[in-house]
């Protein structure tokens, strides 16, 4: 029963901050200074008669009052997911359209190198709390802090110069070769190898903070009571560590993973552009560059979400990992 | 500050030495200092941050002295390059030009000494934009309590979930490009994680008898947020401000490197931008890419050592990442 109202309740606030996150978006389209007309149109080319531009607001719904006219016409249109169309990184197509068709690249690239960085993270982490001050706690301490200051798309300079130029091991950037038609296992491979450099950075650079969040958790829960009583019943070093002290160092870091996940959406932004690897963080970059405003906001507006439903999932996981969250 | 402020009544039968409050209160805080100093001086790593910081505030100094001259292109000769020519360009570092040149010819030492000022200045005023803010709605959360508290919060986990590199293009592609709005920009972003930790500090303190005590002699509202809740706050929002500066220049460079930094500015994230946009990597200009980067990383790693290594002193159970 506790799991259920406390899921519900979870689920609850998503949706508030959801309402809060496309209010802010609403505002946010509304400050942009100069009329929206000229600025959706802005860089098309196109120059619209003054009875174009009136069917354009009237479309758009801009000669209704702020609130509540614009206001639930915006919220309509966004539920159905309509956000407008591109005007300058696919001119005409809707954004939603132009969105998803790139999101499967990035959603590969990101949830395998999340991934990865927090599995090796949190191993490592388990170890330099258990062997605290040992010559591998302080290698990893080292190199967790240094991974964490360096700037993502840094890291992805550094390898791309090590691996790509330098060594020529690797592809400097793409999703995948343009000459030759490869299809099946040569082609998934082909991709792969295009996509090592960029997983590789995203994955360095989240480690660190999985490192020394577990191993400082770790560190508090092996200071607690309980570990001395467990130690004390004669049990095992190894099954104290298992059973009693990683499962409760676990939940901070459960807790991180989902904040995270917004700094991870950031970096996948800055190390697309650096790998010129065609998903949603480059598609980003160039709307930014091109001030194509309808598709910025729209690509807020769906990494907002991603986010969102990270941290329910991460309150999933919580609810799974901590018992005192089903008895509640 | 009057420190030797005795009271009024000097012939009164009581014992002359007696200080004022406001003595007592900064002989203490002197104490209370020299000891974090005394166990900051014992932790290594501390050191190390504190030295590299120094050591790059000097630098930031030295720029403001440094002959602007050679940040222009017009300063570029055939000397100033050598062994390279105009045609060799960017050169790497040669004795004229330790850390090479960029694409015209400019040193980089010089352009990465330029930098220092405009990155740690960015670094600095987000942070305490993000340090106001977010002291400003932990404590009013912490104090006030009941429903002010859950709304405060409810806003602060929105601004925490908000994925801020998306916001911040969204932001500098509304407000244009320049030093203020980055700056804005970054704070405005930067402050939910210390409204956190600052509201949980404040749940703590607010149950000290002296507080009590306070508001049993009277004391109002912000008497009590200002004169106790504050000052035992303090020494949490200090340290997590110092971890804040290491972030705000992270996301300055980022959003640099994205081209939404100041065209008028040479920062160290700008310098990667132009780098990075002349094809650096493909020719191999690792030197140019290299020297503001070690930069940047040299800054964050300092200022993260200095805020754990504080962190601990102040408060070694309070840490939430």
């Amino acid at each position: 029963m506790g799991t259920q109202r406390y899921l519900l309740g979870k689920a609850g606030q998503a949706v508030l901050t959801l309402l809060f996150i496309l209010t802010f978006n609403f505002f946010l389209f509304r400050i942009l200074p100069g009329d929206p007309v000229r600025l959706l149109t802005k860089g098309t080319g196109q120059r619209l008669s003054v009875e174009e531009q009136a069917q354009l607001r009237e479309e758009l719904g801009l000669n209704q009052p702020l609130f509540p006219g614009q206001y639930l016409t915006y919220m309509g249109q966004t539920l159905r997911l309509d956000l407008g169309e591109s005007s300058i990184v696919a001119p005409g197509q809707p954004v939603t359209s132009v969105f998803f068709e790139k999101l499967p690249k990035t959603l590969l690239l990101v949830a395998t190198s999340t991934a990865a960085s927090i599995l090796f993270g949190v191993l490592l982490g388990i170890y330099g709390g258990w062997r605290r001050g040992s010559a591998g706690d302080l290698t990893g301490m080292t190199g967790s802090l240094v991974l964490y200051s360096i700037p993502e798309f840094v890291l992805g300079i550094m390898l791309l110069l090590l691996f790509a130029v330098t060594f020529q091991l690797f592809p400097t950037g793409g999703f995948e070769s343009a000459v030759g038609d490869r299809t099946g296992i040569a082609r998934a491979l082909d991709i792969a190898r295009h996509a090592t450099l960029p997983w590789l950075t995203l994955t360095l650079a989240y480690i660190g903070e999985f490192v020394l969040v577990m191993r400082s958790s770790l560190l508090d829960v092996l200071g607690e009571e309980f570990i001395q009583l467990a130690r004390a019943k004669g049990l095992r070093e190894k099954w104290v560590l298992r059973r009693h002290a990683v499962r409760n160092a676990l939940l901070p870091t459960v807790t991180l993973i989902a904040l995270t996940f917004g700094f991870v959406l950031g970096g996948a932004i800055t190390v697309e552009l650096v790998f010129s690897y065609p998903g949603v963080g480059l598609m980003s970059f160039e709307a930014l560059e091109g001030r194509d405003y309808a598709l910025l906001q729209g690509t807020f507006l769906f990494f907002s979400i991603g986010v969102l439903i990270a941290n329910l999932l991460a309150d999933l996981i919580y609810a799974y990992v901590d018992p005192r969250v089903r008895t509640a | 500050m009057k420190v030797d402020e005795a009271p009024a009544a000097a012939d009164a039968p009581v014992p002359p030495p007696i200080k004022s409050a406001r003595q007592i209160r900064w002989v203490r805080r002197r104490k209370a200092l020299g000891r974090i100093w005394a166990t900051y001086r014992r932790n290594p790593l501390g050191m190390i941050g504190l030295v590299v910081l120094i050591f790059f505030v000097g630098v930031a100094t030295y720029s403001v002295f440094m002959d602007k001259s050679q940040l222009q292109k017009t300063y570029v000769t055939e000397e100033s390059i050598a062994p390279c020519t105009f045609a060799t360009l960017p050169c790497p570092p040669s004795p004229n030009n330790p850390l090479g040149t960029d694409k015209d010819g400019r040193s980089v030492l010089a352009l990465v000494i330029e930098g220092s000022r405009v990155s740690l200045m960015v670094g600095l005023t987000a942070s305490v934009i993000a340090m106001v803010v977010g002291s400003a709605i932990g404590i009013l959360a912490g104090y006030i309590g009941r429903w002010p508290d859950s709304v405060l919060m409810r806003f602060t986990d929105f601004f925490l979930v908000i994925p801020w590199l998306a916001l911040a293009i969204v932001l500098a592609s509304i407000f244009g490009q320049n030093l203020v709005v980055l700056i804005a920009i970054i704070g405005f972003t930067s402050w939910p994680g210390t409204a956190r930790l600052v509201r949980a500090q404040t749940l703590s303190v607010r149950e000290h008898l002296f507080v009590e005590r306070s508001r049993a002699l009277g004391a109002s509202n912000s008497q009590v947020v200002l004169r106790h809740l504050l000052p035992n706050v303090m020494p949490v929002i200090f340290a997590n401000t110092i971890l804040t500066v290491a972030i705000a220049i992270l996301s300055e460079s980022s959003l640099s490197f994205l081209g939404l930094g100041d065209p008028r500015r040479i920062t160290w994230g700008t310098m990667i931008d132009a780098a990075f946009d002349a094809g650096a990597i493909s020719i191999g200009a690792w030197w140019w890419l290299m020297a503001p980067s070690l930069c940047i990383v040299l800054v964050v790693l300092a200022f993260t050592l200095c805020g754990y290594a504080l962190d601990e002193i102040i408060n070694p159970r309070m840490r939430e990442r």
